[in-house]
C-alpha cells in the first residue's frame, strides 16, 4: 500500500480531541437517495468538519471467496461522510450519512444493526427514491423517523398525504427541516431520540 | 399533485440482527457481537464498529511501522475506528485489520460503543437528548 510517512498524517485539531474521558460512543445513521442533503445535514450539527470514511467493494469486500471472473481492478470506492457531537465528557454520538443502496450498508461493519436509529431524509420532488431504503429498514427492525428537507422548488404535501405516501405507521414522526441549518437539524435528531424514548417507555423496541 | 404511493414492509426474521439484551448488573459491558472474519492469510479481525474508541497504550516502540506509528500518534486521545479511517486515508477494513493487529499487541485499547438494545437504557437516551439540547 502506498502509505505516506506519518508526518504528513493529518489528525483533528487540537480544540477536536475528545477527552481522555470519552468511555463510549453512540450513532445515527441519515440514509437517503444520492444529493438529498445528508452530508448537509451532518455538516450543519457536528461539532468536527465532516470527515470521510471509505470501503472498497472487492472480493473479499463482498463476501466471495472464490475468484470467479477476478479481476481487483473493478473494485469500487464507496464512501461515507460522518460527523460527531460529544454529549458528556463520557459519551460520544457520531452521524453517518449513508447511501440508500442497501448493498453499500454491509461494506460498514454494524452501521445499521447497532445504531441507536436513523433518520430517513426525503426529497418531495423525489419522493420514490426513498421508499426502498424505508422498505429496507422496517424489515431491519431498525426504529426511525422522517424528515422532509425542504427545497425551494419541491412540491409541498401535508404530513397526512405523506404518511399516506409513504405508507408509514401513524406513530411514526415526520418533521419539516432545512438541513443547512444547525438548529433545525438538532430538531430532527431530537424527534428521533423522542421517539426511541418512547418506544423505551411503552418496550415497543424489539 | 398526488405523491407517489410505497407500500409498507415488516419486519423480516432473517434480516433482524438479535439485539442483545443487557445484562443484569452494570450493563455497561457487552461481549462482542461476532467476528468479523475476512478471506486471506490474516486470521480474524476484532469485532470492531465504526465508532468504538481506540486509545493507545504505550509510545510507538522500535519495532513500529509507519502505520502503526501514525495511529499512535492520532490515539493520544482517544478516537473512533471511523476517524481513523478518515486521517489515515484508509479504508475501514483496512484500518480494522491494523487495529487488530495493534490490540493483539497491547498497543492500543479499545473501548466498545453502546448499540441499540432490546430494552433500551432510557437513560441514556435521556443523556443524548440533554447534549443536544445544548447545541
Amino acid at each position: 500500500m502506498d502509505f505516506k510517512g506519518s508526518d504528513t498524517i493529518p489528525g483533528p485539531r487540537t480544540e477536536d480531541h475528545l477527552p481522555h474521558t470519552a468511555q463510549a460512543a453512540v450513532k445515527i445513521v441519515i440514509v437517503g437517495g444520492f444529493g438529498v442533503g445528508k452530508t448537509t445535514m451532518v455538516g450543519s450539527v457536528s461539532e468536527i468538519r465532516p470527515l470521510t470514511t471509505e470501503e472498497t467493494m472487492t472480493q473479499a469486500g463482498i463476501g466471495v471467496d472464490d475468484n470467479f471472473g477476478s479481476d481487483t481492478k473493478t473494485a469500487t470506492t464507496v464512501a461515507m461522510d460522518f460527523g460527531r457531537i460529544s454529549i458528556t465528557d463520557q459519551l460520544v454520538l457520531y452521524l453517518f450519512g449513508t447511501p440508500g443502496q442497501e448493498r453499500f450498508w454491509f461494506l460498514w461493519n454494524g452501521l445499521f444493526e447497532g445504531a441507536l436509529g436513523a433518520v430517513v431524509l426525503v426529497d418531495t420532488r423525489r419522493l420514490e427514491v426513498s421508499f426502498d431504503v424505508i422498505g429496507r429498514l422496517e424489515e431491519r427492525g431498525v426504529p426511525f423517523v422522517v424528515a422532509v428537507n425542504s427545497f425551494p422548488d419541491g412540491p409541498r404535501y401535508p404530513v397526512e398525504d405523506l404518511r399516506s405516501a409513504l405508507d408509514l405507521a401513524p406513530d411514526i414522526p415526520i418533521v419539516e427541516c432545512d438541513a443547512r441549518r444547525r438548529a433545525s437539524s438538532r430538531d430532527v435528531l431530537m424527534t428521533l431520540m423522542r421517539f426511541l424514548h418512547s418506544l423505551a417507555m411503552t418496550g415497543a423496541l424489539t | 399533485m398526488t405523491p407517489p404511493q410505497r407500500q409498507r414492509r415488516h419486519p423480516s426474521p432473517e434480516l433482524v440482527e438479535p439485539v442483545p439484551k443487557p445484562e443484569g448488573e452494570g450493563g455497561g459491558k457487552r461481549p462482542p457481537e461476532r467476528l468479523y472474519v475476512v478471506a486471506g492469510p490474516d486470521g480474524e479481525r476484532a469485532d470492531l464498529d465504526l465508532v468504538t474508541l481506540i486509545v493507545a497504550r504505550a509510545d510507538p516502540p522500535p519495532s513500529a511501522t509507519p502505520e502503526q506509528t501514525a495511529m499512535l500518534r492520532l490515539t493520544t486521545a482517544p478516537l473512533s475506528v471511523a476517524e481513523l479511517s478518515a486521517y489515515l486515508n484508509l479504508p475501514f477494513s483496512v484500518v480494522t485489520v491494523l487495529i487488530t493487529e495493534m490490540l493483539t499487541a497491547g498497543l492500543v485499547q479499545a473501548r466498545a460503543p453502546i448499540v441499540r438494545q432490546a430494552l433500551p437504557d432510557r437513560s441514556l437516551l435521556e443523556a443524548v437528548m440533554h447534549g443536544l439540547q445544548r447545541l
